[in-house]
């Protein structure tokens, strides 16, 4: 008979690593449920806003114009008459595609620069270090401006601009990280049986920085929305007649906001929701990855005693 | 503790000096030169527009590396950062009198962030895990997840469709009338401070949380201390010091709110400024700007990190 810790372990050995993450997420984590529903919510209206909307993005008189919320028109109609739900839907997609490939390019870029500059460190981290500090001194949206009315607007260059503004800002983190890495023995000896550096650093300092670098990735996202939302607000994101959600928070929507709330009311709303839905998602994949944030004594469904008394 | 302050300023310093000279060489990639711009001015009001002649006027017709050189060096010898191109005034005057309005709103919102989110993230952290701790989190995110320009847009609507109330939109500087102004900047402040309060909240909670279950914290309890002493004397001073931090860097983000809620609420601060400076393409006024931003954002860091060593005897700066 085998003894009863031996069979724990297999029993815990059941499920792959991605299906125990979920699974901790789904049980422990109330709001980052929610966070999961709404992100899946937002891809899946991003990817479907075809089949999804009532009307085209830019269907002009799709209906009477500056239309309350009415059946047909279930979030009312702008000032030039298009559907207001179909371009919110529509908005989705510009949210997914700049949250996303934003997010993955500064990430990216973050990878790079900071494995270099942890790993090879010495004279080149000092440069690169001192001008990511000229850098962290530039407030990042009046750059972003300056830069965006060099390249002119679109979202493509946002995506690039945003990605790369992102990336130089986020090094210190995987920095740091490369730099715990590099201290650890395995590393000291991949170096002592001769391993060429690239290989040291694709195979043994990357995967082990893949927490880092997933965690930077779920807060660069909301980020990336927020910051593509903001541009276009101030006219220097996704030029106009394109469903953004900042965009459409702006303009027209300013000058028709006391005549139809609404105008202003939705687009935000979903704005709002989806950055909230993502940073809740992104929280509790965290406090998954990282060990040091679980709470309690650092075990799953194991909590600490409360070690602060109340009252006396 | 000098040598620190030293060291890092001479780090810095070239380092805001180059990127001076990066911004100098893009800004002229801005499509549609303000010779261009300028020319079409004079053509509307019926003067033959000279296009040399107004890039000799405002120093442009030399090449950039020439531009470049005399203006640093009107900066080092005489501290002039140049003229607008479009009003000809000192830019360094323009900057003076824009800043009290972004400064006055920033600290405003800086304060009423504190003020949102200290007493959430205590709560938060005494209570974590009960439905008082998930409401108070909810709520840091909410103040992260709403874009101010919506909020901003919403405080405007509402408050008039319901009451007919408008916020005044003259702007009335505080010595003159500290009342009338405090009305026009508590609005767009509590914007902001709402933008601002979520990181600082969910950064209070957690280190609030790391600090109780510090040796300390237990021995503090079993002296018999009082809750409240307990709490604030010994707990929050050490879970403040990374909030500090915080703090610090929010500041670049502070002015990117300040941007947008200084267009929303026509207050004629730096954020205003800037975003006209682009528009209008005035290479001088941008870059002094950014030099101001810039040496502002250094002297903030500094005196952020110099706090530490007053909040932690154990950090000492070489």
């Amino acid at each position: 008979m085998p003894d009863s810790s031996s069979g724990e372990v297999a029993e815990r050995k059941r499920h792959s690593f991605l299906v125990d993450a979920v699974i901790r997420l789904l049980k422990e984590k109330p709001l980052g449920t929610i966070g999961l529903v709404i992100t899946l919510l937002l891809l899946f209206t991003g990817i479907f806003a075809d089949f999804l909307a009532p009307y085209g993005m830019n269907e002009v008189d799709a209906g009477p114009s500056l239309l309350g919320p009415s059946p047909g028109f279930w979030l009312g109609t702008d000032n030039m008459g298009r559907d207001l739900l179909s371009r919110i839907i529509f908005g989705a997609r510009i949210s997914v595609i700049v949250g996303l490939s934003a997010s993955a390019a500064a990430t990216f870029l973050s990878v790079v620069i900071g494995i270099l500059s942890g790993y090879i460190s010495g004279k080149f981290d000092l440069l690169v270090q001192r001008f990511i500090d000229g850098w962290m001194c530039l407030p990042p949206l009046i750059i972003l401006i300056l830069i965006i009315s060099v390249t002119g607007a679109g979202m493509w260059p946002i995506i690039i601009i945003m990605g790369i503004g992102g990336g130089i800002g986020s090094t210190r983190l995987i920095r740091s990280a490369v730099i715990a890495v590099r201290e650890n023995v395995y590393v000291q000896a991949a170096v002592a049986i001769g391993c060429p550096t690239t290989r040291i650093l694709t195979r043994h300092i990357l995967p082990n920085i893949m927490a880092p670098i997933i965690i930077l990735f779920s807060i660069q996202v909301p980020s990336m929305i927020m910051g593509e939302a903001s541009l276009s607000f101030l006219g220097f994101g996704i030029p106009a007649p394109a469903p953004s959600w900042g965009g459409m928070l702006s303009g027209s929507a300013r000058s028709y906001m006391f005549l139809a709330p609404w105008m202003a009311i939705w687009p935000g709303l979903a704005l709002s929701t989806v950055v909230y839905g993502v940073n809740m998602f992104g929280d509790a994949v965290r406090d998954i990855l990282d060990p040091r944030l679980r709470g309690g004594i650092g075990r799953y469904g194991i909590r600490a005693k409360k070690e602060v008394p109340r009252k006396k | 503790m000098r040598n620190y302050i030293i060291k890092r300023l001479l780090l810095v310093i070239p380092t805001l000096f180059v990127f001076t000279l990066m911004v100098f060489i893009v800004i002229r990639f801005i499509p549609g030169s303000v010779v261009d711009l300028i020319a079409a001015q004079l053509a509307r009001v019926g003067v033959p527009p000279d296009r040399a002649a107004v890039a000799h006027n405002l120093g442009l017709d030399v090449p950039i590396y020439v531009q470049y050189g005399r203006w640093l060096g009107n900066l080092i010898m005489h501290g002039d950062l140049g003229n607008s191109l479009w009003r000809n005034t000192p830019v360094l005057e323009e900057i003076l009198n824009r800043w009290p309005v972004t400064l006055e709103l920033g600290l405003l919102g800086l304060i009423i962030s504190q003020i949102i989110a200290l007493p959430i993230g205590i709560f938060s952290a005494l209570r974590q895990d009960t439905w008082g701790d998930y409401i108070g989190r909810s709520f840091a995110i909410m103040c992260i997840a709403v874009p101010g320009f919506w909020l901003a847009t919403l405080v405007i609507v509402f408050p008039s469709i319901w009451w007919g109330y408008m916020a005044p939109i003259i702007y009335t500087p505080f010595t003159e009338d500290p009342i009338a102004n405090l009305q026009m900047f508590i609005i767009p402040a509590v914007v902001l401070g709402m933008a601002m309060a979520g990181g600082t909240m969910r950064m209070t909670r957690t280190m609030m949380l790391e600090v109780l279950r510090q040796d300390y914290i237990r021995t503090a309890w079993a002296k018999g201390l009082r809750e409240r002493a307990v709490i604030i004397r010994h707990a929050l001073k050490n879970a403040l010091i990374p909030v500090v931090t915080i703090i610090g860097g929010q500041v670049p983000i502070m002015i990117g709110g300040a941007v947008i809620i200084e267009q929303i609420f026509c207050l004629p601060g730096l954020g205003r400024l800037t975003i006209d400076a682009v528009m209008f393409r005035d290479y001088p006024l941008i870059i002094g700007i950014m030099l101001f931003f810039g040496v502002g954002l250094l002297f903030i860091n500094l005196v952020v990190d110099l706090t530490y060593s007053f909040l932690d005897p154990r950090v000492h700066y070489k």
